[in-house]
Formats: C-alpha cells, structure tokens, sequence
C-alpha cells in the first residue's frame, strides 16, 4: 500500500544522495502544485479563508458526485424527470448522491464569489497576477455556467421556467442574443434540443475547460511567487526583515487535507438533512407565478423589473468588466497582501458596505411605489426612459459615490476602489434578497413572513 | 519564393522557414476554420413537418368561428380568427421574457402569469412589460386549409391589418 502510494507520488527510488533528494522534490506531484516552501503568514486562515482551496474541493466533489449521477440519469424530456425521482426514492444513496452534487454546486458559487472578494480585498491581484485575476474571472463565470446549465436537467416546473427566463434575456441582447439564444436552446424555446445541448455543454464541454483552466490557475499561482503577500516592514538596519518560510510537506499539505475534509463533513451532512428541491415535471403550458430565476441570478432578475432588460444587462455587464480591469487600475503595489489597503480603505468599505445594505431597498421601493420614468417622459421609448436614463442614474450614482472617497475621503486610487467594490458586491448581495425572499405573486412586492 | 520580397537581413534559408511557418500557420486557421465551421453546422437546430418548428396544419377554415381563439399547444401558437374573417398565428410565448401567455375570453385578452403582461385579440400589449406584441407566424390557406409555418418567428412591434390573412 505504501509502495503503490509511493509509486504514484514520486518517480523515483528513496533517495541516495543530496543531488537524487534534490530530484525527489522535483518529481513529486505535490510539489507540481505547489512550492516546496510558503511563507509563514501565507497559510493563516486568516488571509486566505482557505476559499480557492474550498473551491477546489468543491469542484472535485461535484466531478465524482457528476460523473455517478450520469449513470442514472437519462436527458430526455420522456425521461428526465421520472430520473430524478427514481434517484430520490430508488437508488440506493441516490438522494445523497444528488444532495451532494446539487448543493456542492450552490455553495461553489458562494465560495467562488467570496474568493475573488478576498483576492480583491488584499490585492492579490497585483505584482503581476494579472493573468491569474482574468483567469479566475473567467472560472467564475464557468461556475456561474455550470450551474445554469445543471439548472435544467432535472426537468421539472423549477428549471423548465428559470431557463426560459434566463436564456429569454439573452434574446435582449443587441445583434448576437436571438441567434445564441437560439443555438443553445436548439430552437426558439426550451425542449429536448435544448435539454440535449445544456447536458452535453454540462458534462463535457464545460468540465474539460474547467479541468484546464483550474490547472493553470493553480500552476500560475506557483509561477507568481505563490500567493500574494505583504512586503516585510525594513528591519532596524534597513535591511527587509526575513519572513519565516515553511516547508510545503506538511504543513500547508496538512492544513489543505484538514480543511477539506471538514469541508466534505459538513456538506454530506446537510445533504443528508435537507433534501435538494424537486418541483413537478415540467409543463410548457403553464408557468408558475412567480416565475422566478435561479437565486443567483435574482439580483439581475431585480434589475429586470426596473429597467428595460438592454440597461438591466448592461449594468452588471459594466460591472463585470470594471472588475476584470482592477488590475489595470489599481496598480499600487506598497499595499499589497494588506486587507483593505490601508486605514483608509478599511473607512471606504465601511462606508460602502453601509451604502450597499441601505440603497438599494430604498432605490426599489421609491422606484416600484412612486418613480415612473416611462410617465415622466411621454414620447420618449421606453428603451430610453426606462433604459438608458435609469442605467447613467446608476453610473453616476457609482461614479458619485467613488468620488465622494477620492475627495471627501481623501483616498487614493486604490482605496477608493475598495470602498465602490465593497457597494456594489453588497448591493447584489441585498438585490438578491429582495428577489428570493421579497417577490411574490406577479413579481409584487410582499413580506416574507 | 522571390529572395528580393524579404527585408534586407534574411538569408535565403530562413526565407524558406518563414515559408514553411506561414504556410503551416495559414493551414492550421483553414483547419480550425473548417472544423468549428462544421461543428457549427453540425449542431444547428432541425425541426420536422407537423412538429412545432415545421408547417402545421390548423384544420378547416370554416371550423374557426369568427372572433375566436384557439391554442395549438404542439404548435405552440393560438390562431386567430377576427371579426374581419382575417386569421393570424400569434406565438404562445410572452415577448418579455418568454413565458406561455394564457387566452381569457372573458376578459378577451392574453395574459401572462409570470410578470403580469397582458396583450388584446390581435396580440398588441396591452399592459406593460412585455416591450411589444405577441411575435407572429406566417400562414398559407391551402385548399380551404389554413396552415401556419412555425418555422420562421415574426416579430412586430404592433398589429397592423396587413398581417391578417384571408382565406381565397
Ligand atoms: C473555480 C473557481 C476557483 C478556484 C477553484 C480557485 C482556486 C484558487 C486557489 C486554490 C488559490 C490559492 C490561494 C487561496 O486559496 O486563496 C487561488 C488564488 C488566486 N485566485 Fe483563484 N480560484 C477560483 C476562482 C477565482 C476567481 C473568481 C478569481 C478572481 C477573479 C481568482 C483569482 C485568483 C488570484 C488572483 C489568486 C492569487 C491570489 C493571491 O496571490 O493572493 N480565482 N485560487
Ligand atoms: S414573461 Fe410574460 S410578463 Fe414577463
């Protein structure tokens, strides 16, 4: 046992000498991944939250847990639904199976998107790992893909209508939208083309660019200089201080091993306890009130009901591509491997996160009782008085409130950036409350409880 | 290839290399091309006759009363028959953000469900948000049948009486 696990981690024999040690280190697949030495600071939970390692763990659960499920399941519209169900009540481990993959899945996005927040927050975009933030972008939205695509399969009331809404707003988008719209959805509207396609985009297509592009995430992070960190304050003789270096083997090892099997603890015991939700079978005839998309696209789905869907996906279209271009912008590297940059920037996301929590509900309110921006300008198309006058509104709120740090705040560039990214990351996250817990009937306004 | 073409520095050998590199290059783009072209068409959608996606034949023309509206839910259209004798196939999914739209006839409209868009006899919104009328399919009156080609989707803004049509 020990030799096969020997056999599979190094090339070759124990080593003789110190030039053959030298190429044990050298071919083990731990250290392919990895340096053989990491900075003390770099493995406290602290900095990291151990949130690409969770991710990873994550993504390797929902390849087993997929690749089990894709014995069981058949993608026809006859047949997909009554799959499900047979995995719930037949199969044996069927339900937990399912569990696990299904809220892997959910808790992937939340851990993804929490660590893009923690890289931007301590700047472990910079020193050039510029690379390595468009490539973790791009991971992201294959997150957000996967699960899109895994939205559909079970078939029932739930994912036929969330994929109709979804895949319907990109019919808004301008020139190309009708015709991938079309294309992924083999047709005009969801069916067995449709189905056929997000199964083969879901268990193929998209785990082989995932497998890639996760590998190489990886690599470059080793290639950067391992993860970011701060630089060491001067020593008294104004030489940079040493920071303590560790060896890889075990201590990262070990606490990478520790935190996933925590990790998979706790996920398998809440798929034991909460079943994952299973609606009835698919009928195109008639939708559900409310038609509701995925949770995690419900904060697009609350931009939707106020604005014209061009503005409603250009917004965090904007977004997105402010976030990819960070690095272009902020390129202060003193702060590096510092949460929130400074003192400063800790005031910023103070302010942001306190602006995020109570603007939009407000902004929704006053815009679904009172403002009415199409009235307001008869004449005018909608397309501009519900689109593009409310998207500059909230442009220019963004750009107002990055210039109230910049001036009032005395921020720099930086800091200043940390307190819009804290808003607006906070701001989804409440416009993704108001349209899972506070959208009823006709998408009105009501009380959860 | 002509030595006199290359700049100033080249030896004739790595004229040939150049060539052979620029030749490779052009014939792995055409394969690329050539590949995803025939991915692309490989995977374009295919509908069949009586299948929604290829013609449909509603029935009769004398079988549809005046003001009336009737859903083909196979099809996925309701058809149309208006107090001018015209007919019209209007698309079941909402122009918003396609939900299925539900005939009411006791409030003559249609409605939809999921964002409360409701749309009048012809398919013209008449509530908000849905951005523009219920989209059309293009119908034929063959040998007193009336046939509706769900192949191509039509998209209109509102109705017009040009878009109705009559049977002989
Ligand atoms: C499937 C999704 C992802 C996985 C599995 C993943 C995994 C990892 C891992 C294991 C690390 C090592 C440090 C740590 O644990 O925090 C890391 C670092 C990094 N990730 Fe990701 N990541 C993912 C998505 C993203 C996203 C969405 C971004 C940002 C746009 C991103 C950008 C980065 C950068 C720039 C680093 C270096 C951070 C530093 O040096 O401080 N990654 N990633
Ligand atoms: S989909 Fe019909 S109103 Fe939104």
């Amino acid at each position: 046992m020990t030799k096969l696990k020997e056999r599979l981690l190094y090339t070759d024999k124990d080593p003789a000498d110190d030039r053959s040690r030298m190429r044990a280190v050298a071919n083990n697949l731990i250290l392919h991944l990895h340096p053989t030495k990491v900075p003390a600071p770099a493995l406290k939970w602290t900095y990291t939250w151990g949130l690409g390692g969770i991710s990873a763990t994550l993504t390797l659960v929902l390849l087993i847990t997929g690749v089990l499920l894709m014995f069981r399941y058949d993608a026809s519209v006859e047949r997909a639904y009554t799959s499900i169900q047979n995995l719930e009540t037949q199969v044996t481990f069927g339900a937990l199976i399912r569990g696990l993959h299904h809220w892997s899945a959910n808790l992937l996005i939340v851990t993804t998107f929490l660590h893009l927040i923690r890289v931007f927050l301590t700047g472990g975009f910079k020193q050039g790992r510029t690379t390595n933030w468009l490539v973790g972008v791009v991971l992201l939205l294959l997150v957000v893909a996967f699960n899109f695509t895994g939205y559909l399969l079970p078939w029932d009331q739930l994912a036929f209508w969330a994929i109709t809404v979804g895949t319907s707003l990109l019919g808004y988008v301008p020139v190309f939208g009708g015709a991938i719209s079309n294309f992924l959805l083999a047709g005009p509207d969801v069916g067995q083309g449709a189905l056929r396609n997000f199964y083969a985009i879901h268990v193929a297509v998209l785990p082989a660019i995932m497998i890639l592009l996760m590998s190489y995430h990886f690599w470059k992070v080793r290639k950067d200089g391992g993860i970011s960190q701060p630089i060491p304050a001067p020593t008294e003789d104004k030489r940079p201080s040493r920071v303590e270096r560790l060896t890889t083997i075990p201590h990262l090892v070990q606490r990478e091993f520790a935190a996933a099997v925590v990790l998979i603890t706790a996920v398998t015991i809440f798929a034991m306890l909460v079943p994952p939700p299973l609606e009835e079978l698919a009928n195109p005839i008639h939708p559900p009130n409310p038609a509701k998309a995925a949770w995690y696209f419900m904060g697009l789905q609350e931009l939707l009901l106020h604005m014209h869907p061009l503005a409603a996906m250009l917004l965090p279209g904007i977004a997105l591509a402010g976030i990819a271009a960070i690095p272009y912008w902020d390129k202060r590297e003193e702060d590096i491997g510092v949460y929130f940059r400074s003192k400063i920037g800790t005031g910023t996301a103070l302010i942001g996160a306190i602006l995020g929590v109570a603007l939009p509900p407000v902004l929704v309110v006053i815009d679904e009782y009172w403002l009415d921006l199409p009235s307001m300008m008869p004449g005018v198309s909608t397309l501009i008085s519900n689109g593009f006058v409310p998207l500059a509104l909230s442009l220019g709120g963004l750009a107002a409130i990055y210039s109230l740090f910049r001036v009032v705040g005395r921020a720099n560039r930086g800091e200043a950036t940390v307190g819009l990214f804290v808003f607006l990351m906070v701001s989804l996250v409440m416009l993704t409350i108001i349209g899972v817990f506070f959208r009823g009937a006709n998408m009105a306004l009501v009380m959860p409880f | 290839m002509n030595k006199k073409t290359t700049t100033k520095n080249d030896t004739s050998e790595l004229n040939r290399r150049d060539f052979l590199k620029m030749g490779a290059s052009a014939l792995s783009l055409l394969a690329v091309l050539e590949v995803g072209g025939a991915s692309l068409l490989f995977m374009q959608p295919r509908s069949l006759e009586g299948e929604f996606g290829g013609t449909v034949n509603a029935g009769p023309v004398d079988s549809f009363p005046t003001s009336s509206v009737t859903h083909f839910p196979d099809g996925r259209f309701f058809l149309i028959h208006t107090e001018t004798g015209g007919f019209l196939a209007v698309y079941q999914r909402c122009t918003h953000l396609g939900c299925t739209v539900n005939w009411e006839p006791d409030q003559n409209r249609f409605f939809c469900p999921c964002h409360a868009s409701a749309f009048d006899i012809h398919g013209d919104v008449q509530n908000p948000p849905a951005p523009r009328a219920l989209d059309t399919f293009a119908i034929t009156v063959e040998e007193g049948q009336v046939i509706v080609n769900t192949g191509a989707i039509q998209t209109r803004d509102e109705f017009a009486p040009e878009q109705l049509a009559y049977a002989g």
